[in-house]
């Protein structure tokens, strides 16, 4: 009766070879490596490339175990993260900015094992080290700004048709036109309803004047808000590459957040001045008529002119500055760092696309002699970089911007113009940050509790149930075997409380071989046979187990559920290991019992204390 | 080796005024601290920052001090855990001045006083993702609860369902009552492990229950209180063995697991002795007194009988 058909012990075996195979890799670790990529589509990752940098690193004497060019890049592996670092520095200077050199942990085990995509466990950001930040996007000023650049709209086309009005101000997120003529506003809300589909107009009286106020559709308030979302996810992307990140998770979660977690980083402080900046570029004239001494104090006092903005420039030079804008930083495609020829200064150089090189252009134009304020706005305040004046037309979209203090600076703004702007402003509203050595410090806490743990367990289930509490312990440790295949194959992060619930798992999953093996010895006691007792502990057990297993199981789908960060790796491991402890504790082990006992003709005695 | 060869069945329903009256009292002193003192809530749920940092040497906790104050804070506790050389610094939100460069900017004061300082862990949690966190948390303990009892109507009755449910938040009530005694720190780890108690303390009252079900097929002429005392007892060597075997794993995490994994073992240990309690003493007393006889499982047709009988 104690007989498995032979596929069960079939299904049993073949599952164990898969498990022993997924958790290889585990054994193997994980050596330091450098992954070089690029983003620039011209450029290419190819064996002349791997060459260079074979012999770039054989000039800088620093010793790499392997060197390999795959789908994502050129990989170097080295023993030491020493070396690595060395590596990292040295290849920066060699390929210079157009490459991403990003550090990497690569998996030491056989190709084989790598080819059937047998891959280690994946280690969380407590584990291995790094940054996870949760952004987010403020919204409200995405769409100030979306009615901020129909104000300025508005204006050029209310000019262009000859449509007198008595001003344009964003008051919130509306804009609001003031008009002293009825035909006036006829013709402004035809002009609005043909060419702004997204703006929907109501119309108001006080005194004599009519105001339009025009506001943004639900719908186009939508668009808008998933474009800033999306844009920004895109430039962090670009920012992030910047930083040489080799494994950054960048995802959306809800309507207005970003997840960005960056493995291995090591320097946060520049990982979150980098992120967290919004800073873009934009292009003002400053308002000539009104930059007499007199206006200029009384601006400084608060009375700024309509239509003006007050600010101080870098040395120290007060300015009024028109508030409408000519250029933004959305139509750069290239900046970088440089020196003023002449001069030597620290200049940052930009290329302008198409339309934002012919817009230069005729601005340069028609404003020769002019001042020109160029504008650094970060987190929602300007400031005037410098504000030189225009000598003459300057076509072919090439720009200089001296007025950087030094050549650092240059460096950062250049980087922070090229990675592109941010849509909206972002805020950091969660950080966790973990240190590298703490990281290796916490997989030492980690595997230290489930060995001791699982020792403990293990010497006192052989004391008290002997041979039946030595298969229980063999189940167990398949139960562990199976959970990391698991882990493994399905890529789950794993986190410190992850371990944590592998710990918790093998000590609840335990609960299973108690429960089978009280009930055999209580079969035993009842005076039934032992091939009986067996038969009757496995089966009746099973539907307690099921039971409490079900339980266990719905609170672990919700911890996964509402859970977020820790107790959402938590929840993962948790619920597999219900999963695996299962098979594992009832299969499993009535496996082995029926091989021990199942074919013997005549048992006397069971071993179970 | 058998620690629980016990002959007769303990009258475990006899003690039933006791034992409520124990469960009774320590309940409403847990709701009392709870009311009194609070949960000494992390800074997963009030927003705010944290951070450990680790020396070469032991640390010159009033050096720290001063240098945290020198960027302009002042509400921060400064402290000692595990090693001399590990401190733990804890930044209140502040209006205006708690952002994610906070850290950042602590880091590099300490550094400029000891440049020695090692970061080891930094968490910042803005106040309102805090606040989510502690909605997230309410709400999954809810569900989490309306499941267990929704399983429990079905595979057994509403009377299980309802006791299982009010032993075990006894016991989730009772490990906050000890967490808000000893103002340990409630973290999103320690809510991690309230959870799972809640979890594995029901799979105690199953296994009890399903004992109690089994008793009402076989035991035809006994009394209900008797069939609940026959199945308390025979699974009594079960429950110690098996939260043994978890304490011992909880002990093992108490011990290697360090500062993230203590207050989240502290948890489980309490949440485990008195798991073991309330389903054998809380739960089985209140199946009693809404009533369960043999009706409740064995209908009068004999034959479904049979059928349910089977395993």
């Amino acid at each position: 009766m104690n007989r498995y058909p032979l596929w069960k012990y079939l299904l049993v075996a073949i599952s164990l070879i898969v498990a022993v195979i997924y958790s290889l890799p585990n054994v193997f670790g994980e050596s330091p490596a450098v992954q070089i990529s690029t983003s620039k589509s011209h450029l290419k990752i190819d064996t002349e490339l791997l060459e260079r940098v074979e012999t770039g690193l054989k000039q800088e004497e620093i010793a790499y175990d392997a060197i390999f060019l795959d789908a994502s890049g050129i990989k170097v592996r080295f023993a030491n993260p020493d070396n690595q670092i060395r590596a990292k520095d040295a290849l920066n200077q060699l390929l210079g900015n157009d490459y991403i050199i990003a550090l990497n942990l690569l998996s030491q085990s056989p190709a084989w094992l790598n080819s059937i995509g047998a891959l280690p466990m994946y280690l969380g950001l407590d584990l291995r080290g790094g940054v996870h930040f949760l952004l987010e996007v403020d919204m409200d000023s995405a769409l100030t700004q979306a009615a901020e650049r129909y104000v300025g709209d508005f204006r050029s086309a209310f000019r262009k048709d000859k449509i007198n009005y008595m001003g344009i101000s964003r008051e919130g997120q509306t804009v609001q036109i003031r008009f002293n003529q009825a035909e006036d506003v006829k013709k402004a809300e035809r002009i609005i309803s043909r060419d702004y589909a997204d703006l929907t107009v109501k119309e108001t009286s006080s005194g004599n004047e009519i105001i339009l106020s025009a506001s943004l559709s639900a719908v186009a308030q939508k668009r808008i808000q998933d474009f800033a979302l999306k844009q920004n996810i895109q430039t962090l992307h670009n920012r992030i590459n910047e930083l040489g990140v080799a494994e950054p998770i960048i995802q959306q979660q809800g309507a207005n957040r970003v997840v960005v977690q960056l493995p291995g980083v090591q320097d946060t402080a520049k990982a979150k001045e980098i992120l967290g900046r919004t800073a873009t570029l934009e292009i003002r004239m400053v308002d000539e008529e009104k930059s007499d001494a007199v206006t200029l104090d009384n601006a400084s006092k608060g009375q700024v002119p309509f239509g003006d903005e007050f600010f101080v420039d870098r040395n120290g030079q007060p300015l009024l500055v028109k508030k409408s804008v000519v250029l933004t930083g959305d139509y750069i495609t290239d900046a970088g760092p440089g020196l003023d020829q002449q001069s030597g200064e620290s200049v940052v150089h930009v290329t302008l696309d198409g339309r934002g090189a012919g817009i230069f252009k005729q601005v340069t134009r028609e404003n020769v002699g002019k001042r020109m304020a160029i504008l650094l706005i970060e987190k929602g305040e300007a400031e005037v970089i410098t504000a030189p004046v225009i000598r003459e037309e300057i076509g072919g979209g090439r720009v200089q911007i001296s007025g950087m203090s030094n050549i650092k600076e240059a460096t950062d703004v250049a980087l922070l113009l090229r990675a592109g702007a941010l849509a909206a402003p972002m805020e950091i509203i969660e950080e966790r940050t973990v240190g590298p050595s703490m990281g290796e410090e916490n997989i030492k806490r980690g595997m230290h509790s489930v060995l001791w743990g699982f020792a403990a367990i293990a010497v006192f289930m052989i004391a008290y149930y002997m041979l039946f509490g030595t298969i229980s312990v063999l189940a167990l440790a398949i139960n562990l075997l199976l959970l990391v295949a698991v882990l493994s194959m399905l890529q789950a992060t794993l986190t410190l409380p992850g371990l944590a619930a592998v710990a918790l798992t093998l000590g609840m999953a335990i609960d299973a071989n108690v429960l089978i093996n009280e009930r055999i010895r209580e079969e035993l006691r009842n005076g039934n046979t032992p091939q009986a007792s067996i038969q009757a502990g496995y089966s009746r057990a099973w539907d307690t187990i099921l039971d409490s297993n079900v339980t266990t199981l719905i609170a672990g789908i919700a911890l996964f559920m509402f859970g977020s960060g820790p107790v959402k790796g938590f929840a993962v491991v948790h619920v597999l290991g219900i999963l695996t402890s299962m098979f594992s504790a009832v299969v499993v082990s009535r496996a082995v019992v029926n091989l021990i006992y199942g074919y013997r003709r005549k048992v006397g005695k069971l071993s179970i204390g | 080796m058998e620690f629980f060869r016990i002959k007769k069945d303990i009258p475990f329903m006899s003690y039933g005024r006791l034992t409520t009256a124990i469960s009774l009292i320590t309940f409403i002193l847990a709701i009392y601290f709870l009311a009194v003192r609070g949960l000494n809530l992390g800074v997963d749920f009030t927003g705010g920052t944290m951070m450990e940092v680790s020396y070469p040497q032991a640390a010159n906790i009033e050096q720290i001090r001063t240098a945290v104050q020198s960027v302009g804070l002042s509400d921060v506790t400064v402290q000692n855990f595990g090693t001399s050389r590990d401190v733990l610094i804890r930044l209140p939100v502040k209006e205006g001045l708690s952002t994610a460069q906070l850290s950042d900017e602590v880091m590099a004061a300490l550094y400029k006083a000891d440049s020695s300082v090692v970061m080891s862990r930094v968490e910042f949690v803005g106040p309102q993702v805090g606040q989510e966190l502690y909605e997230n948390g309410a709400l999954a303990l809810l569900l989490v609860s309306i499941g267990i009892m929704l399983y429990l109507y079905f595979r057994f009755e509403w009377q299980f369902a309802l006791a299982a449910m009010i032993a075990n938040s006894h016991d989730v009530v009772i490990i906050l009552g000890f967490f808000a005694f000893f103002q340990w720190e409630f973290n999103l780890t320690v809510l991690a492990a309230v959870l799972a108690v809640l979890g594995y303390s029901v799979n105690e009252s199953v296994v009890v229950f399903d004992r109690i079900r089994e008793n009402f097929r076989k035991m035809r002429k006994a009394a209900p209180k008797d069939i609940i005392d026959n199945a308390i007892t025979r699974t009594m060597s079960r429950t110690i063995i098996t939260h043994f075997s978890t304490q011992l794993m909880v002990l093992s995490m108490l011990i290697f697991g360090g500062e993230v994994l203590h207050n989240f073992s502290l948890a489980l240990t309490i949440g485990i002795l008195f798991g073991i309690y309330s389903s054998v003493l809380v739960a089985s007393p209140i199946v009693l007194f809404l009533g369960v006889s043999r009706e409740t499982f064995v209908p009068p047709e004999k034959k479904q009988t049979e059928e349910e009988a089977l395993p």
